[in-house]
């Protein structure tokens, strides 16, 4: 590694938190008795169920999928009888309708084999990550044939696949680099082959060397002239995986505000996405399990895990040995961005990247107080926003003037309230003000 | 924080924590900052004690203890959360005693206080809402009502081990002329007889044997704490820099006999200029955000002060050079913002 890539402006250093479970292989979870499986799972419709009650379903059955609209089929993860299609808690809508699976434990899970896919057509891949319920899974869950379905009027000449894992605490990520190089190599070609192009840039922060030298080793003992994919550093520092920094840090190209990478001719593509496209084009095998990993001082055995889809925290916490009295919050996703539950009932997702139970003394709780006017959070901003202004405009009750302060421009990593020494809650009122200003 | 208000359908309701994101935060806070630069303001006190004796401290605790009670009183009386053990009103009663003569009567401090405190800040909306340094608010009213007293309680600095020197002798006996304000009213002549010249002049400034304010007397402490502040990065240079530079160079080019002939190390050591660029302009909620402005905010206060210090009648400018870009650093701020990553194709929409 040489010179280590970043993008220009702002970002913070938190406590990486990484070394709980980044040396921990990753585990295969005991399938638990039962399985929900939400039904609006990726941004866009959620599915209708395509299963009746009491119905038996195989593993990687459909059992949900889109009338109309943007969206993707839902399959079980696990052989089973429909114990009730319902409604349940969501992480982020509440009673969100779902589907109850009791799991058959006699049931033997299938096996994939491996496939040819270099002959088949782009379009045809394109299907076959739909039927496989593909999204990008390391955030917002958009479906991944849409995604890879640039505008024709902006060409695409560049893949850059997001492996900074730039949140605190997550390892997941890293595991799978570490332990699937050759599945995360050859997936980044399928989606290279989909586009039409052959460029791939990966881009792996520097505190996980060993996952940057399984993917630089991997890629050059497998190049083909067809692809041509390298693997970048990047300099640790948070946000170093939201799209726009990461683009600029990699390809030193900028895209507009309110702009899509395509503007810039590149699509990004999450690491475990990429894996999750292998496994869906070279195994044929739907999206219906994940890694996450599960960590934090409040879990007994913190550890990375492949769980199913709809496996419920309670499950995970009874397989880890049970939370530790010292427990505070519960949150899905990492702590910079992720969202604090109240309940372990709820369900993994197909975006769920990690769940962290956090202590005490691992999260904040000191009350909020006036800005000082320090600048700090101007200087932590990564997208040069005034998070300052924003929040004392809200607080004026001024919220629908704040689109001049880039309000729509935030895409709420949280650096700005990591560093308020007031603690003020910034990102809340960036949400407020974004429900109130128009944006012109 | 505001709770995200969710009615999950759960036994375990209430449990856990549950607020938006981010979930962690960074160990900083106001407390930390304010006590921190408090602390940094220390050693000059300490010297100051062995140069003035222990007057010093006691005006200084006046000062700082009045300090406190206003801002707890004011903060109750306007209904407020009452914040004193953030620090800010402990750090204002010890910058209001390191720019006023340490010979005054303890009855000024405790006006500053209420002046700085009640009306320059709480009146306003309280930390943050304050348009005005409230410890140079303190001062300048002091100046106003007590001109006397002001510009003329200075002690020359006291036999070595004779810190209770001025208890109980009347400081008019003692009280003394400023550096600056001998070298201004009875010229340059008369200033090296008193003071000295060439190194030993700067030696005797930079260590702080010599009369003046408790925020005056030693150049290297001042600067030693603006460096550890630098260092933990709760100031930049940015504010600093450019205020002690432009001093610098438009004493040199204006400040002698004839152009280019000032001299630029002693306006730097004297007159409160380090304390001031350090600890006063650098008042978070009374200086500008954006790095470029805070650039043109401490050249503004920088030119003000030779300006006032060679053609008006306040040696110890600086004070009011702040005062006088203090209002200016919001619309400074608007002025400079800092850039976005990216504006929307086609201009800002
Ligand atoms: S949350 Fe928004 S305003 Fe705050 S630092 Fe991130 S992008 Fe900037
Ligand atoms: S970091 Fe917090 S206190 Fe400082 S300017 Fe921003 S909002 Fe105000």
């Amino acid at each position: 590694m040489t010179t280590l890539l970043t993008f220009p402006k702002g970002g913070i250093h938190p406590p990486e938190s990484k070394e709980l479970t980044a040396a921990k292989k990753i585990e295969v979870m005991p399938v638990p008795a039962e399985l929900e499986i939400i039904l609006s799972q990726h941004i866009g419709a959620p599915c209708k169920p395509t299963v009746e009650k009491k119905a038996e379903v195989g593993e990687g059955a459909v059992i949900g999928d889109v009338v109309k609209g943007l969206g993707v089929p839902l399959h079980s993860p696990a052989a089973g009888k429909i114990k009730a299609i319902s409604s349940s808690v969501h992480p982020l809508k509440l009673n969100a309708p779902s589907i109850t699976i009791t799991v058959n434990p006699e049931a033997a899970p299938l096996h994939y084999e491996k496939k040819e896919w270099r002959d088949i057509d782009p379009k045809e891949l394109l299907g076959k990550l739909k039927d496989a319920g593909v999204i990008g899974i390391g955030g917002a869950g958009f479906p991944t044939h849409v995604k890879l379905s640039p505008p024709s009027n902006s060409p695409v000449d560049t893949l850059v696949v997001n492996a900074a894992e730039c949140e605190p605490y997550i390892t997941a990520d890293h595991r799978q680099m570490v332990e699937h190089s050759a599945e995360i190599i050859e997936g980044c070609k399928v989606i290279l082959r989909i586009l039409g192009i052959s460029n791939c840039l990966i881009g792996v922060e520097s505190n996980k060397p060993n996952a940057f030298q399984a993917l630089s080793e991997t890629a050059a003992n497998t190049a083909e002239s067809d692809f041509k994919i390298e693997v970048r550093a990047l300099q640790v520092k948070y946000p170093q995986g939201s799209e726009k920094q990461l683009i600029q840090a990699v390809t030193g190209r900028k895209v507009p505000g309110y702009a899509l990478p395509s503007a810039v001719g590149v699509v990004v593509q999450n690491v475990s996405t990429a894996k999750a496209i292998y496994d869906a084009v070279v195994l044929e095998k739907p999206l219906y399990e994940k890694v996450i990993t599960v960590s934090g001082k409040g879990i007994q055995r913190p550890a990375n895990l492949l769980v199913k889809m709809g496996t419920r925290i309670s499950d995970i916490v009874d397989y880890l040995g049970g939370i530790k009295p010292e427990l505070k919050k519960i949150v899905l996703g990492g702590p910079m961005m992720g969202f604090a539950v109240s309940s372990l009932d709820i369900p993994i997702t197909k975006t769920t990247s990690s769940v962290l139970f956090l202590s005490e003394d691992e999260i904040d709780t000191a009350p909020h107080s006036q800005c000082i006017r320090c600048g700090w959070c101007l200087e932590a901003c990564p997208m040069g926003l005034e998070p300052k202004e924003i929040g004392l405009f809200v607080e004026a009750n001024h919220a629908e003037e704040t689109e001049r302060f880039g309000v729509f421009e935030c895409f709420e990593c949280g650096s700005c309230a990591y560093v308020c020494p007031a603690k003020r809650p910034l990102v809340q009122f960036v949400r407020l003000a974004k429900m109130k200003a128009k944006r012109k | 924080m505001i709770e995200q208000q969710g009615n999950l359908p759960s036994a375990q309701q209430g449990l856990w924590k549950v607020s938006i994101s981010p979930h962690i935060k960074s160990d900083e806070s106001v407390e930390k900052i304010m006590w921190t630069v408090v602390g940094c303001l220390v050693p000059p006190l300490i010297l100051s004690v062995f140069v003035f004796g222990i007057q010093v401290l006691f005006i200084t605790a006046v000062s700082v203890a009045s300090c406190m009670a206003v801002e707890a009183v004011s903060q109750k009386a306007l209904g407020r959360k009452v914040t004193v053990r953030d620090g800010s009103a402990a750090l204002t009663g010890m910058l209001i005693a390191f720019v006023i003569p340490p010979g005054v009567s303890a009855f000024l401090p405790v006006l500053a206080a209420i002046f700085a405190i009640y009306i320059g800040k709480h009146i306003l909306g309280g930390l943050g809402y304050n348009f005005f340094n409230p410890a140079l608010l303190g001062r300048a009213f002091l100046l106003a009502s007590f001109p006397v007293a002001m510009t003329s309680a200075w002690l020359p600095p006291i036999e070595p081990g004779a810190i209770f020197s001025y208890l109980g002798v009347s400081i008019d006996a003692v009280s003394t002329a400023t550096p600056l304000a001998v070298m201004k009213e009875q010229g340059m002549a008369a200033f090296n007889e008193r003071f000295g010249e060439g190194a030993s002049l700067y030696t005797s400034f930079f260590l702080g044997w010599r009369p003046g304010s408790i925020g005056e007397t030693s150049g290297f402490l001042m600067l030693l704490g603006g460096l550890f502040l630098l260092y933990k990065r709760y100031i930049t240079w940015h504010i600093p820099v450019s205020l002690l530079g432009s001093i610098a160079v438009l004493t040199w080019i204006f400040g002698g006999e004839g152009y280019f002939a000032g001299d630029p190390l002693l306006a730097v050591l004297s007159g409160g200029a380090l304390l001031g660029a350090f600890f006063m302009a650098t008042d978070y909620v009374t200086s500008p955000s954006n790095k470029i402005s805070q650039i043109v905010f401490g050249v503004g206060i920088g030119a003000l002060t030779v300006l006032i210090r060679l053609k008006g009648g306040y040696p110890e400018g600086i004070c009011y050079a702040i005062l006088l870009m203090n209002p200016l650093s919001t619309v400074l701020d608007g002025w400079f913002k800092q850039k976005r990553f990216a504006l929307p194709q086609g201009g800002e929409k």
